[in-house]
Parts: C-alpha cells; structure tokens; sequence
C-alpha cells in the first residue's frame, strides 16, 4: 500500500554506510589538518628565523659613540673651495691638522683614558660630517664619533675588564652610547667591525646578479624555446634535456671548480672581480631558467599556436607574438627563483677568489668585490663581538634583499598573467 | 567514381589520391575531390573517419604534427600545395580555418582581428586597419555586439561569440578558401543557428569546407557532402542527392542511424 522505497535509499540508509561516511568525513578533516599543521610549522619556523635575525641584527645597525665637543672656533681649519673629490677634501682637512685636533679635544674634555679609546679613525668621520655641513668649522660643536672595538665589547659587558669601568663611567656621563648606524648601509668591509659596512657586499651583489641576469636569462630562455618549439624529438634532443636536468642538480662548488678552471685561466686578471662571478653563477642559474621555462611554454595551449598558424604567421611570429608573452610569467617566476639561489650562493665564489677582503666598493664589473652571502661568511669567522652583530645585520640586508627579488617576481607574475 | 557531380565551374581546390600516414598507419587512403567555390562541402562520418585530418591537409596545418606524412596531390587554383614552391604562410592566408573549440588569443577583440592583416601587411595604417576591424567583425555577425567593447579581451565573450571572432579573424586576412573543423560542436543550439546562419551568408564569397557530426547541420548549411568512412571517401555528391539517394549502402546506414 505504501509507495516502495527507492532502491538509491535502501542502499545508503544503511548503518555499515553511515559509518563508512562518517570515516569518509573524518578522512578529510585529518588530511585538512595535517595540511594546517605543515603550513603553521612553516610559519613557525621562518617567524623564528626572522624573530632570532631582527634581534641580533638590530646591533649590527648600532654602534658605540662618543660625544666629542669641538669648539672649532678655537682653532683655524678651512675646507678649501673647489675641491672636486671628497678625499681630497678629506686629505686637505687631514694635512690642516684635524686629527690632532679632535684628539686634543678629546683629550681636555674626556680625559686621557677615554680619549686613547676613541676610534683611530675617528677623525676622518669627523671630517665627513664637516664635508657635509661646513658651517661646523664656525661654531662650537658636539661631534658623534665612534669609539674603540675595545671600548665598544666594554659597553656590552665583556672584553678587557680593565675598560669596564670607564664604559660603565662614560655611559653613565651620556657620553659614550649605542646609536643608529646608518653609515653601515653605506661603508664597505673594514677590518675594526665599527668601522665595518656592507655596500661594498651588496654593490658587489647587485653587479654579479646583473651579470647573471644578463648571460642565464636569454641563454635559458633561447634554449627553451628552441627545445620546445624548434628541435626534433629525437635521441639527441632527449640527451640534451637529461644533461640539463643532471646541470640543474650539480653542487655549486662544481661550478666554482669550473670558473676557476675555465675563466680564470681565460682571463686571470679578473681575479674577484663580478664579471667571472655572474659568468659562474649564470652557469648555475641557466638550467634552472631552461627547465622553467620549458614547463612554462608547454604550458601554452596548442590550441592558441594552431589559430596563430592557421591565419599564416609564421613560426617565429607566433612564438615572439603568443607563445612567449603567455608563457612570460612562468618564465620570469623560474628566472627569479634561479637568481635568488644565485644570490644566497657562497661556495662558487669562494672558489674563482671572491673571498678577498675588499675595502672599496666596486666601480665597475672588472673591480675586486665581494659579495653579501661571502661576506657574512667572512664576518662569522671573525672574533670580535662587533663582527657578530654586523653579521646578523647583514644576513637582514641580504634577507631584504631577497624579499625585493621574490616580491618582483610575484609582481611581474601578476602584471603579465593572462587567462584563455 | 565521381569526383565533381555539379561540373560548372574550375574547382577552387582539387584533391587527387591523396594519403595521409601518421606514422606507419594509414588515416586517409586515396581520397579525390574537387571543391567548388561559392559553395559549402560538408564532410560526414563518424569519429576517427579521418574527415578532420583530410581538412587538415587542405591547409597544411598537418605540417605541425611530426609523425604525418601526405601522398598525393593537392590544388590550390591549379597550383600543387605540397610543391616546394608554394609557401605554407601564403598557404595559410589564402586558406583560413575555424577550429573546433573557439581559439581567440589572450588579447583585445580588435588585436585578435587585426592580427592576420598586421603580419601580412594588409593594412595601410591605423585607419585602414580599423576599416578591415569593422568589415570583418560586421561580416562574422558579431559588430554590432562588441562594437563599443573593443578594447575588452576576447576571451571574456561567451562561447558563441568567441566562435564568430575566430571567424572573423580568418576572414580579416581576405582568405578564398575557409575551412571549419566541427565549429558548432563545443555550442549551445541558439549559438550553433547564428554560426549556420553566419556560414550561409558567407557562402557567396568563399569556398566553405566544413567538417561536422551532425548530419542535420550538414543537410541545413552545404550543397555538396562528402561521407568519410575509416578513412576512405565513400561518397560525395549533392547535399540533397546523398540525403535523399545514397548511391552506397555504407552512406545509407550511416545517414539512416544504423552505426556512427
């Protein structure tokens, strides 16, 4: 008399179903939190890195100083007109007597003890501040002056005991404190880790990554699309493919070996020099761009060179008016990450002689350099407390530096990205 | 057999022994046919008969699959296609495709358009160009939809309208042949009536070549028919005589619903 049950519902009405749902449910919570857990363990993980740099780091962009008043007014310094170059300015003012006179300064109203621990090259900051603001040399004035490696470990409580209690007595007087550094920003690698800065690195940085960008990125790109678009499949074509597979995977210190081989026996004067250094990481990052962007142009829809074809353009039209503008972004995503590896890489370079110490920044691609991943690694070999703080402030700099590169790329990803 | 019933005029395009091999099989064997200008071929027959890859040949877009091969001989006006002395982007501009699924590029509605008279040198300036913009998008139905939207990507139309783009971007390059891979089978009916109705307009101007499932479609848009069957050409006379009085059994069943 009742209708009779559908056969869909006696089926699914039944106790052993409900309970391979309910399992079929709990399945899929587990795996959603298991997903949650990696991603929270991931943020964990950089939030510490990140928490543990800042706060080392934040040192490294201090240092110690002391408050020197000058009364400039007592004495006769100049700084001469038409002086082109800020050394000469600095060799003038140098050659007028001003590091013996921020000594006596110091001396009169520091006091011996505290005067011998101002920094040896206390004078030519003091020139520079002069430089910048030459009405000093008029007045009366309260210069910023570094103090001594020693005095500086003595205001952090450990070095020579002997020093504590005048780091202790000056702090207590204002006169020696920590203050903002800016100048490590600007400076290059010196061997007082006051006096220590990292634009030299990072000068040294940006060239070879240009250098690298500018051999890895068309090489790779061209060899993509020749794979793709142009070569035969064929026994050659896939021998290639695994050879720049097994490239991708090569040990870095293979291809400083091959630098210091290769391009250092071609041209040894360019010993340290960004050039030889792009020329080897470009040989690192070249796979990395062809396997990237060969996934990027196979990416492209065949449907879209077919219609490009089919109304008469020609190979190469179709390749530089539609495959490569859509295949554009992957390329650049793989591009960046390759010149990200490139940048964090120390062992090549040590290899083909970037390791030298190198107190200038460069000028120009043939210049002595270093770069930032060898500097730390220079930094975090040295003693000195200094050095431990300015290596954690430039692991910042180059942290920052890859966040501009990532950030770029993920810009340049979403500017081109198209959709078909 | 007869490879031209209604023999008026000079074929456009002339088809004798023609082969395809992918590989070592054989997916076209010794089809002739001539087609006519100013109508529309069809070419029937169920899947993997081999219609879509002897359209295919008519305009060497076969060329990009590395295993095919084509025996045989194949006319453009008289002119053999597969001689060296005909170039395949001449080729390709004289002889326009549609495809299957609609395949507007990435770009604005008038890029897409105007791309095929760009490359070619078409165009004598911006003005000219957007005449030939207007022209074809006015001809392929579809102006007065996007007139004011230009600029918009071709993609963000619907299916249909995407389906008259390419359309009009094959006849923006002035082609004589226009060849047509199943275009109304990725679409709705409503879409499907504007692209038969749009193929009827044309006819006058081009030879029309269109491949389909739908005997229905072939009955409603062409004057001649051919039946493809596991790779041979059965059959090939007027849309209403293969209709009507299939002079081959195979033809008869297939047109009948027995198999396909």
């Amino acid at each position: 008399m009742s209708n009779p049950v559908p056969r869909s519902v006696e089926l699914t009405r039944t106790p052993g179903f409900e309970r391979r749902l309910r399992q079929r449910y709990a399945a899929e919570r587990r795996f959603r939190l298991a997903g949650l857990g990696a991603i929270l363990f991931s943020v964990a993980v950089l939030l510490f890195l990140l928490v543990t740099m800042t706060i080392n780091g934040i040192g490294g962009f201090q240092r110690a100083t002391l408050k020197v008043p000058v009364a400039f007014s007592q004495v006769s310094l100049a700084l001469p007109q038409g002086l082109d170059s800020e050394g000469a300015a600095i060799r003038a003012l140098e050659s007028q007597g001003l590091p013996e006179v921020i000594d006596d300064f110091a001396r009169e109203t520091l006091g011996e003890e505290a005067a011998d621990e101002l920094s040896p090259d206390a004078w030519r900051v003091a020139a520079e501040q002069i430089i910048d603001d030459p009405t000093l040399l008029d007045r009366d004035a309260q210069l910023i002056l570094p103090a001594s490696e020693n005095l500086s470990a003595a205001l952090a409580g450990d070095g020579q005991a002997a020093l504590q209690p005048l780091a202790r007595r000056l702090a207590a007087e204002g006169v020696l404190a920590e203050r903002l550094d800016l100048g490590f920003l600007s400076r290059s690698d010196a061997t007082d880790s006051q006096l220590a800065g990292i634009w030299g690195a990072l000068k040294g940085s940006i060239l070879t990554m240009l250098v690298t960008l500018a051999l890895a990125f068309p090489i790779g790109v061209l060899s993509a699309l020749y794979l793709e678009e142009y070569a035969p499949r064929n026994r050659w074509t896939d021998l290639i493919e695994v050879s720049i597979n097994n490239l991708a995977a090569v040990p870095s210190i293979i291809f400083g070996l091959l630098g210091l081989a290769v391009f250092l026996t071609l041209f040894p004067s360019l010993r340290s020099a960004p050039l030889i250094g792009g020329m080897t990481l470009a040989l690192m990052t070249m796979p990395v761009i062809v396997i990237s962007g060969r996934n990027a142009i196979k990416a492209v829809p065949p449907s879209i060179r077919d219609g490009a074809l089919a109304i008469g353009a020609s190979p190469v039209q179709v390749v530089f008016h539609h495959v490569l503008p859509l295949a554009l972004p992957g390329i650049l995503t793989g591009t960046i990450i390759g010149m990200a590896r490139a940048l964090g890489e120390t062992a090549p370079l040590l290899m083909i002689g970037m390791r030298a110490f190198v107190a200038t920044p460069p000028d120009s691609l043939t210049d002595p350099a270093t770069v930032l991943p060898v500097q730390i690694f220079l930094w975090s070999d040295e003693v000195d407390r200094g050095f431990v703080e300015r290596t954690s402030a430039a692991i910042i700099v180059l942290l920052a530096f890859l966040l501009v590169m990532n950030g770029l790329a993920i810009y340049l990803r979403n500017r081109f990205e198209k959709t078909w | 057999m007869v490879t031209n019933p209604i023999s008026n005029a000079e074929p456009k395009m002339r088809a004798r022994d023609v082969s395809v091999y992918y590989g070592t099989k054989k997916a076209i064997d010794a089809v002739s046919i001539d087609i006519p200008t100013e109508y529309v071929t069809a070419f029937i027959g169920p899947s993997g008969c081999g219609k879509s890859t002897f359209l295919r040949t008519l305009n060497r877009m076969n060329d990009t699959i590395a295993s095919a091969r084509v025996e045989g001989r194949i006319e453009l006006d008289g002119e053999d296609i597969y001689e060296s002395g005909m170039d395949v982007v001449q080729l390709r501009a004289r002889v326009g495709m549609v495809f299957q699924k609609p395949n507007p590029f990435p770009k604005s509605i008038y890029e897409n358009v105007a791309y095929g008279p760009r490359i070619h040198g078409f165009a004598e300036g911006k003005a000219d160009l957007d005449a030939v913009v207007e022209r074809s998008l006015r001809r392929a139905g579809l102006w007065e939809e996007v007139k004011d939207r230009l600029e918009d990507s071709g993609t963000a139309l619907s299916g249909g309208q995407q389906q008259r783009l390419c359309i009009a971007r094959a006849i923006a390059v002035e082609p004589e042949v226009i060849l047509m891979d199943e275009p109304c089978s990725a679409l709705d009916p409503i879409a499907t009536a504007k692209i038969e109705e749009l193929i009827d307009e044309l006819r006058g101007r081009y030879a029309i070549v269109i491949v389909t499932h739908s005997m229905q479609q072939a009955a409603r848009v062409s004057q001649r028919t051919a039946f493809f069957h596991l790779g041979h050409m059965v059959e090939y006379g007027e849309t209403s005589q293969i209709f009507t009085t299939p002079r081959e059994t195979r033809t008869q069943d297939y047109i009948t619903g027995r198999y396909g």
